[in-house]
């Protein structure tokens, strides 16, 4: 390890602070205002206010709505974490067999990483729109009944593919950096000893992917969790009933649009507390078994 | 085990040919050095062997089967990479394991096979650890182990000791020669150290710029060797090379006369002279040599020196009569032991 060091004892903490101040102003500020308004009940107009104790967190954990937007979040998330990572790792295998045109095919792939959220939403949401998306007709064409404004597992289907067609690109780059860090003797040291394509790719290339896979699973899930709100927002808003609502957009809803401002607090900070215990398990438990050299 | 014949078997990357027509008949059991500097194809001749590279032209026969289209895994073989190419993942157990299971061997027999192999390398206290606890030497014997446990027709060796301190090397090399004797495998085997290929081979493939320049048993090389680059590759020090003329009674180097050999009166050529086929004599005698540097060795010292007229010369002498700079001697050469080239193609004369 090539340590950094500084002459002056001020200056880190002068080059961290602007980083620190964008924390403390975006995340720890609201954060708190979170968890204190999660203890409280108050007036759309924001008049008055109560102190209730737990009782937005009793109410938020025993509503129907809410545990089912727990299923939809569990569904989301994994299904676009997994599709998201699995395609990437698919495109970046073949990206590594290509000879000529690899710069061309990368650059290509990395495009859509610079779409916005919600631009990428209305992408899709057009291309499959019922009446008149191009994609939605030759889905009638083959038998399917493609309607996701009244069916809800096709808008589910809608919303992960749009969220993992966004970030497979990030996967893509990380697929191939770590693709191209395994040394291609192990490989041919795997043919020679007798093994054909798909036993290398598994017994070796996968195996030795496992701390970028392990990187991307983290990304892809805190992804998944919140910044697909847009597509969600853009493509389906939640719908049809709450086929699509997410914890994320339950939290913006039941605060901004229904102004339910206690309880959406007190989801927030659930959110948060699942978030901080999903990363804490990756690490712990994953991260532990995934590292070799 | 088996044999193995390259016909004519050439190698470009686009236009850049890289091995120029390669052929030899291998034996069964034979053990074939290929040795050559840094860069010539060694490597690249080896991997075309095991199918890791396309051939341009030619053919490859292992047992009497043209495998010049064969997967790797079709052919029967079984490399040592210079890297040793461990699974970073697998246990000592499981990288010797992993040919064998795909191969379909499970259970009992899988696990005698390992273990077998293992205690011939002295490496069972390691099978259940991963490489990255190993020293140098055992992953080296780990990737001996994976080639061994095997039994393939053919072992392929890219410079498996490189890696490896001086020490290791020598210990390694002894070992290699007693498993290959014993199993009776053939095998090809690369290296860039003239010392390792001496030794280990029972034939010599002595490759320059894709050329193989002689193939041929260590011994016949050394004493006679079928270029001037051969001649400077194969001994240690290398071989004095100097331009001289043929005469009624041997040769004129420089404007001494010396009575070795008989290329055409009048003739030019190239004199070469092992530093070990010279012997000192007093100043007077002999071909006049002005002492410049000495090594010394212990045993051996190489006296460095120049010859009245021009041309550098190396004398091997005991560690105990070490010369001293600035000295002047005569040095005689063996009679019989020198070689004769033409210095238009490098090859050598009759
Ligand atoms: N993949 C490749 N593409 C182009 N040239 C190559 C490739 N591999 C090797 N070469 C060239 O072939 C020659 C022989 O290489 P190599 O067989 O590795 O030599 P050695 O093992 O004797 O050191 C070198 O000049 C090298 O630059
Ligand atoms: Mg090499």
């Amino acid at each position: 390890m090539n340590r950094a060091t500084f002459p002056h004892r001020l200056l880190p903490y002068l080059l961290v602070a602007p980083q620190l101040a964008i924390s403390l102003v975006f995340f720890y500020w609201p954060a708190a205002q979170a968890l204190r308004q999660s203890t409280q009940r108050e007036d759309p107009f924001g008049l008055a206010t109560q102190f209730v104790g737990l009782a937005n967190f009793r109410a938020v954990l025993s509503d129907p709505a809410w545990l089912n937007a727990l299923r939809v979040t569990v569904v989301f998330s994994a299904w676009t974490a997994f599709l998201s990572m699995a395609i990437a790792l698919l495109l970046a295998t073949q990206a590594e067999k290509l000879i000529r045109g690899k710069d061309v095919y990368r650059t290509l792939l990395i495009w859509p990483y610079a779409v916005a959220t919600a631009i990428a939403g209305m992408l899709w949401l057009f291309l499959f729109n019922p009446s008149f998306g191009t994609l939605a007709w030759p889905l009638r064409q083959i038998g399917i009944r493609w309607d996701p404004l009244l069916n809800g597992t096709q808008a589910m289907g809608l919303v992960i593919a749009a969220a993992a067609w966004k970030q497979i690109s990030y996967n893509f780059l990380f697929f191939v950096a770590g693709l191209q860090a395994i040394p291609k003797s192990l490989l041919e040291a795997a043919a020679i000893d007798g093994a054909g394509g798909a036993r290398r790719f598994w017994t070796i290339t996968f195996p030795l992917l496992a701390p970028t896979t392990f990187f991307l699973l983290v990304v892809n899930t805190v992804y998944a969790l919140f910044d697909t709100f847009g597509i969600i927002h853009a493509v389906t808003g939640g719908g049809p009933g709450r086929a699509t609502e997410t914890l994320v957009y339950k939290v913006y809803n039941d605060g901004f649009v229904n102004l339910q401002l206690g309880s959406s607090a007190a989801q927030s900070v659930i959110l948060m507390a699942i978030v901080i215990a999903l990363t804490a398990i990756q690490f712990r438990y994953i991260e532990r078994r995934v590292h070799y050299g | 085990m088996a044999t193995v014949a390259l016909r004519d078997v050439r190698k470009s990357y686009g236009t850049n040919a890289v091995i120029h027509g390669v052929s030899i008949e291998i034996a069964d059991g034979e053990f074939i050095v290929i040795v050559g500097p840094s860069g010539c194809g060694k490597s690249t001749l080896l991997r075309m062997v095991a199918g890791l590279e396309p051939i341009t032209s030619g053919t490859i026969e292992i047992g009497g089967r043209v495998v010049n289209d064969l997967e790797p895994r079709a052919r029967d073989i079984a490399m040592v990479f210079q890297n040793y190419a461990l699974y970073p993942h697998m246990s000592v157990f499981d990288n010797m394991a992993y040919g064998l299971r795909i191969g379909g061997i499970r259970g009992a027999e899988l696990r005698a096979r390992v273990e077998q192999t293992a205690a011939m390398l002295e490496l069972t206290p390691y099978l259940d650890r991963k490489p990255r606890q190993l020293s140098g030497g055992q992953r080296q014997r780990v990737a001996m182990g994976r080639a061994l446990v095997r039994g393939p027709a053919a072992f392929l060796l890219d410079e498996p000791l490189s890696n490896l301190d001086a020490k290791l090397r020598v210990g390694m090399r002894l070992r290699i020669k007693d498993l290959q004797r014993s199993v009776g495998t053939t095998a090809l085997y690369v290296t860039h150290d003239q010392v390792e290929a001496m030794t280990l081979a029972d034939r010599l493939i002595v490759m320059n710029g894709g050329v193989a320049e002689q193939i041929d048993t260590p011994m016949r090389i050394y004493l006679e060797p079928a270029t001037t680059f051969v001649a400077g590759f194969i001994g240690s020090p290398a071989m004095n090379i100097l331009p001289a003329q043929g005469t009624e009674q041997g040769v004129l180097l420089g404007a001494v006369p010396l009575a070795l050999g008989r290329p055409a009166p009048g003739r030019d050529v190239l004199l070469g002279i092992r530093p070990e086929d010279l012997t000192v004599a007093p100043e007077g005698e002999g071909l006049p040599l002005t002492i410049r540097a000495v090594e010394l060795l212990g045993a051996d010292a190489y006296a460095h020196g120049e010859i009245a007229g021009g041309g550098e010369m190396v004398v091997r002498v005991p560690g105990k009569k070490a010369l001293s700079p600035g000295a002047r001697v005569g040095v005689l050469p063996a009679p019989g032991l020198a070689h004769f080239f033409d210095p238009a193609t490098g090859r050598r004369l009759p």
